[in-house]
């Protein structure tokens, strides 16, 4: 396909010669181009699909009986206020007098540790339960459907901590991605997200200025 | 001994195999390559560590950063569907064939039902105008058109899944409509509430938020 093979042209006359091998044609140009468009399109497709984060709200429960009761000294209470790049969490039950809220943010030291630490026992069994599927040696979705089962039981667990996040009007939307996937990470299933008590708010607003932290920027920078 | 004799000019390879191959998948991957839909909107998504594809078959909610809401369902006849269903909901909205047909194969929409109309005949520069200037779907109290939206959105899925003959089980299983969010870094969380309240009140507990993929983590190794 590649080789043109010249003939006639050098017959008239018989003074030109006509050439004996065929004109080949240097394709490495448009090999190059196909590949790199090949490329191209490979990747575009692939990466170009957005990725998404589940979340489940709970029923709106209208009757205060109906509400499940969850033991308070496994609970974690996240507050997400105005700011930016600060959230405020504390333990156990809220009492306006005593509770201090203590600092931390989405970093890697930040709110993690402080779940993880939390969550020890559960991420162990989750390690484990990974561990022991992976020695198992099964087809994809046996794994897929055992680790499902286990792995849900294991975070439903009824000692297992869980997590309320709660947020004012003005918290920002990627705040609350943040947390929840923080969540996600540090395998805490028991969580819920909800609005600020008005106690709670007052409460943070005084701990934002007690730390004289910067009041929040307008800058949309998604970091 | 006689020498053998070597070639005078360069070894050469036939490459044409292999540029044919390339030439194949090159061909593939434009025809099955997707070209994004002209989006009213710039939204920004926060990133999230989930691997969770988007699903297909999606009611898609887009919130920008000024609490703006836009309005998308997947698939042509459900579209179709849909805006009959708003039309019988709402007689004075006239909508030809025509526009019906552009309906149903545009992308997302941000338009109260004032407007759709006019909308829906703008051309393309006149469109992109119009789309900077709405306000968004309408959500609060009086005036709840995502409400409404949602609900024909809903029946006008079954309507079509039936239509197509899928079952119950299949739906409630993995072809059932999802819902996704898809909302701005930057946007106020009470908008995103408002719209998700709105879910709520049907019954719509499980959403996907849309999100940018951040590199993953593995804590297993700190747990240990």
């Amino acid at each position: 396909m590649a080789e043109i093979i010249e003939s006639g042209g050098g017959e008239k006359g018989g003074k030109k010669r006509p050439k004996k091998g065929a004109v080949r044609m240097d394709m490495t140009p448009m090999v190059d181009l196909a590949f790199l468009l090949l490329t191209f399109f490979i990747l575009a497709t692939s990466l170009s699909k957005p990725k998404t984060l589940e979340i489940i709200y709970p029923k709106e429960v209208k009757d205060e009986t109906e509400k499940t009761k969850l033991a308070d000294e496994l609970a974690t209470t996240l507050l997400i206020g105005e700011g930016d790049d600060y959230i405020f969490y504390y333990s156990g039950k809220f009492d306006p007098d005593t509770t201090t809220l203590i600092k931390s943010d989405f970093s890697k030291d930040g709110f993690r540790k402080v779940l993880l630490d939390k969550n020890r026992s559960i991420n162990e069994r989750v390690f484990e339960l990974k561990q022991d599927l992976n020695s198992k040696q099964l087809s994809k979705e046996d794994y897929e459907a055992q680790y499902k089962e286990a792995y849900s039981k294991i975070v439903n667990d009824e000692q297992a901590p869980f997590v309320i996040v709660k947020t004012i009007p003005k918290s920002k939307w990627k705040n609350v991605v943040n947390a929840m996937d923080e969540l996600n990470i540090c395998n805490v299933r028991k969580r819920a997200i909800m609005d600020m008590d008005k106690q709670e708010e007052a409460s943070l607003e005084k701990r934002v200025k007690e730390l004289g932290l910067p009041a929040p920027t307008s800058d949309n920078s998604n970091d | 001994m006689p020498k053998p004799k070597m070639p005078k000019s360069a070894p050469s390879l036939d490459m044409t195999p292999m540029v044919d191959l390339g030439f194949l998948l090159v061909t593939f991957f434009i025809l099955t390559a997707k070209f994004r839909p002209n989006e009213p909107v710039l939204v920004d998504t926060p990133s999230s560590t989930s691997e969770l594809l988007l699903p297909e078959k999606i009611m898609l909610v887009t919130i920008d950063q000024d609490g703006r809401v836009f309005f998308d369902i997947h698939g042509k006849d459900v579209r179709r569907e849909m805006l009959n269903g708003m039309i019988e909901r709402h007689p004075e909205l006239k909508v030809t064939e025509d526009q019906m047909k552009r309906f149903s194969v545009m992308g997302m929409f941000g338009m109260d039902l004032a407007n759709l109309g006019n909308y829906l005949s703008a051309d393309e520069s006149v469109r992109a105008k119009m789309d900077q200037l709405t306000k968004g779907i309408p959500t609060d109290s009086l005036k709840n058109e995502l409400s409404e939206w949602v609900q024909e959105g809903y029946e006008a899925f079954m309507i079509d899944a039936q239509n197509k003959g899928i079952s119950i089980e299949n739906l409630r299983e993995d072809e059932g409509l999802r819902y996704a969010i898809k909302a701005d870094g930057a946007t106020d969380y009470e908008k995103i509430e408002k719209v998700i309240d709105i879910f709520r009140e049907k019954n719509i507990f499980q959403f996907n938020m849309v999100t940018t993929l951040e590199a993953g983590v593995d804590i297993s190794a700190d747990s240990e």
